[in-house]
């Protein structure tokens, strides 16, 4: 898994932005943090009920109760997926995420709202590649979580090879 | 049994790293209490009324002497000189500190040992039988099937913010020691009619608020399918539990508010895309498990028979020590029930104690049971009397498993934030009551279950008595449930009537007993089945009446 | 009624009262909180160093306040069933 950061505020520098202590430069502007090397894609993001009643959108959003499922037909078209986390303690989003990278969606993936440092491990895990945070996160940390487990016991969309593999080869 | 090789090391050793950098981002203020909270439930650790209390697990019930050893010192160093043995085969500390917690992390790392997923809405220690590889009616040793799933759940991506804790029990015969039908999802290993291995899987059952029954959603699933299963099954409880509402959070609402055919369709379709993807651990890696829990060097010529001219310990082998499948050997229950204790409750001399008794007499190996006891599974019957011996000196042979006084309680508004009443000490009282071991040998097999709240840590509604502590207007209040069973013949213990106060609820139970004594329909009829037999009428008559 | 502020320690889970100015590990400590007390919880429960603060019921006069709820009452005695462990701001038999 490639865990290296692309990181940029508003204006498109890299920023560290630290929790507690918020830099100035983000004091409006949430951090986003990306895990891919396509160019970033803004556009209109359509709620789940406008994206299928039609319309040109290429980037749809779920809410947790959304059935991720309705997407499927439509993987052709759509470049961003964003899911939306209203409070940390709610984690629909992360089976919405499994089940579209199982259903083959390669496009970006994007957990926002609640999204805390330490959740963004197992983020990665279910498949998410970029995040907005409503809080802006401390990169140091956000860099040693998504380090801190070099094996993982079961296999997940992230691709990674679970230990019992490595253990029979 | 299972030992750590370097994936699992460095794993927990991750963890722990883990979490020391989130107290310190917590200790520094970093994150809020509320952002905090879920990760140190995930470490087992809250705050109860007292100090926080921390819940070590023990996978399955097992553990070897060098980890007993290990949890001896942990209430040494850092509590207060005991530890709890919960129902769910697991260890609380009652008295830790935030601050000394990393360090407690590393020690308990040292010996494979860990406190994670023992809270918090995530899938929580994997629960079996305590006499399991020793009981002559097991299909297989069920742990190495525990073991795998105690690897497929730990840290799992996808489902460690679900709506609601899950509890998962296996068991290989059709005795039922683990309470299957009362947990989120209960696994019996069997064969099919060609002889073939799987589980039959139960679903939807549990205790607390609702309580519910397990029903079967798959007769039977390939073991080498049973984790990819089991995915499916959380995969449809983590999109469509309800969050709405903590108390109909947990996966025997979403079966009941569905039906189970529903339900059962929903997984068969979700498993049906998960199937495929390679989810199931290899041949490979079952052998490699098993191989661990293989049968423990036994003594083939060790003698069948027992001494037992020592009327005391004849009477210890009668009630605490049960048959094993090698012939010589014997399995020893340790009670933590004595006349005056605390249920589950062992100081760290006693645990140092049955470590050392552990490695000279039982291979090495501990279990902990849901009735907050020990069991030493491989004891030759030429060491029993030696073991005996060396327990009762240290207060652990009481000779009373699935007597009146092997009372369960859960710690109580004693300890726990979440509590409306003491059990504790209304386990202490009843016990008190029925002191002479004649009377409680002449009752029989009566398991009485005390929970301080509707959460029912204390088993409650698989108690033959069940008490529950409620509040009455500020006051400590008991309600009398009567019938339930946590074993294969699982059954619900229902409201008899009225609550009581502290006093009142002794007395109850008191009634109860002299009224079943009066009418069974033979000495060895259990109470259980005599409520069974006459229902509720007359029991209520004579408490009420 | 009066009322007393409690709350335990973030880093020891230590139970405490707020004796006017600080925190004490003894019931006999406490303060009366008057009308204070809501905006008092509030900047606690901002400062984030104290969890679980809350404004309990007490009865008795200051030095002798006896919490109404036996939940209280254990958390300043200790646990009921443990009289070795006893805290010492109010007896077993209190409870």
């Amino acid at each position: 898994m490639d865990n290296r950061m692309n990181v940029a505020d508003r204006d498109g520098q890299d920023q560290v932005a630290v929790a507690g202590a918020p830099s100035p430069a983000l004091d409006d502007a949430p951090a986003k943090l990306r895990f891919r090397d396509d160019a970033p894609f803004e556009s209109p993001i359509a709620p789940l009920a406008d994206f299928l009643a039609g319309g040109n959108f290429a980037a749809v959003r779920l809410e947790p109760g959304d059935d991720a499922r309705a997407l499927l037909p439509h993987f052709g078209r759509l470049k961003l997926i964003e899911v939306a986390f209203p409070r940390f303690r709610d984690g629909r989003g992360y089976s919405s995420a499994a089940v579209l990278r199982q259903a083959g969606y390669t496009g970006e993936l994007r957990a926002a709202g609640d999204v805390l440092v330490d959740q963004l491990g197992f983020m990665r895990r279910v498949g998410f590649d970029s995040f907005a945070p409503n809080a802006p996160l401390n990169l140091k940390v956000v860099q040693a979580t998504l380090d801190r487990y070099r094996y993982v016991y079961m296999k997940a969309a992230d691709g990674r090879t679970p230990v019992w593999a490595l253990r029979h080869g | 049994m299972y030992r750590y090789d370097e994936y699992d090391q460095a794993i927990v050793d991750a963890r722990v790293a883990e979490f020391k950098d989130q107290v310190s981002r917590r200790l520094r203020n970093e994150i809020t209490e509320d952002q905090f909270k879920p990760l140190r439930l995930m470490n087992g650790l809250y705050l109860q009324l007292h100090a926080y209390m921390l819940r070590v697990a023990i996978p399955y019930g097992t553990l070897s002497g060098t980890q007993m050893r290990m949890l001896a010192h942990i209430a040494r160093k850092y509590d207060r000189d005991y530890g709890h043995f919960t129902t769910r085969q697991n260890i609380q500390y009652n008295w830790i500190k935030l601050e000394q917690f990393a360090d407690l992390l590393d020690d308990l790392s040292k010996v494979e040992m860990h406190a994670f997923q023992t809270s918090g809405n995530c899938i929580r220690n994997i629960s079996s039988d305590q006499f399991a590889g020793a009981a002559a009616d097991e299909i297989a040793d069920p742990r190495p099937y525990a073991e795998l799933l105690r690897q497929w759940s730990t840290l799992h991506p996808e489902f460690s913010f679900l709506p609601r804790k899950f509890k998962i029990a296996v068991i290989a015969s059709d005795t039922d020691r683990a309470a299957i039908q009362l947990h989120d999802i209960g696994l019996q290993l069997r064969r099919d009619a060609t002889g073939a291995l799987g589980f039959r899987v139960y679903v939807g059952g549990g205790m607390g608020r609702t309580p519910v029954i397990g029903k079967v959603v798959r007769d039977f699933i390939p073991v080498g399918q049973y984790l990819s299963y089991c995915e499916a099954i959380l995969r449809v409880y983590n999109r469509y539990g309800r969050r709405d509402n903590i108390y109909k959070a947990r996966i025997k609402i979403l079966v009941t508010e569905l039906g189970i055919e529903e339900f059962a369709r929903q997984v068969e379709a979700e498993w049906a895309g998960l199937a495929p993807l390679g989810l199931d651990a290899p041949p490979a890696e079952y052998e490699r498990i098993i191989a661990q829990f293989g049968e423990p060097d036994y003594d083939r010529n060790a003698p069948d028979t027992l001494d037992l001219s020592d009327p005391d310990f004849a009477l210890w082998v009668k009630q605490n020590v049960a048959a094993h499948k090698q012939p010589g050997y014997a399995i020893a229950t340790i009670s933590l029930k004595p006349r005056g204790g605390i249920p589950g409750d062992a100081s760290s001399a006693q645990m140092d104690l049955i470590a050392d008794l552990a490695e000279r007499y039982a291979h090495d190996e501990i279990r902990v049971t849901h009735s907050q006891n020990l069991v030493l599974a491989h004891v030759r019957k030429a060491d029993l009397y030696a073991l005996w011996t060396a327990l009762a000196d240290a207060d652990l042979a009481t000779p009373n498993l699935d007597l009146v006084s092997d009372i369960i309680a859960c710690p109580g508004m004693d300890y726990c934030t979440l509590a409306n009443a003491r059990s504790i000490p209304i386990a202490q009282k009843i016990a008190a009551k029925f002191e002479a071991l004649d009377t409680q040998r002449d009752i029989g097999e009566l398991k009485i279950k005390v929970s301080g709240c509707i959460n029912g840590c204390g088993h409650h509604h698989a108690g033959h008595i069940g008490i529950l502590g409620v509040d009455k207007k500020g006051e400590e209040a008991y309600q009398l449930l009567l019938g339930g069973s946590g074993a294969e013949d699982t059954s619900l213990a229902k409201i008899l009537g009225p609550g009581f106060d502290e006093n009142g609820i002794v007395d109850a139970v008191d009634k109860l007993i002299g009224f079943y004594r009066s009418a069974r329909s033979a000495p060895d009829e259990r109470f259980l089945d005599t409520y069974r037999r006459l229902g509720p009428a007359p029991f209520k008559e004579a408490v009420y009446g | 009624m009066p009322r007393v502020l409690t709350g335990n320690r973030l880093e020891t889970g230590d139970v405490l009262w707020w004796n006017g100015s600080d925190w004490s590990p003894r019931l006999s400590d406490a303060v009366a909180i008057g009308d204070e007390g809501e905006a008092l919880l509030a900047r606690l429960i901002a400062a984030e160093r104290i969890n679980d603060p809350a404004l309990i019921d007490v009865t008795g006069a200051p030095g002798a306040f006896i919490p109404t709820t036996t939940r209280e009452r254990v958390r300043a005695s200790g646990p009921s069933v443990r009289a070795d462990l006893a805290r010492g701001s109010l007896s077993v038999e209190a409870i």
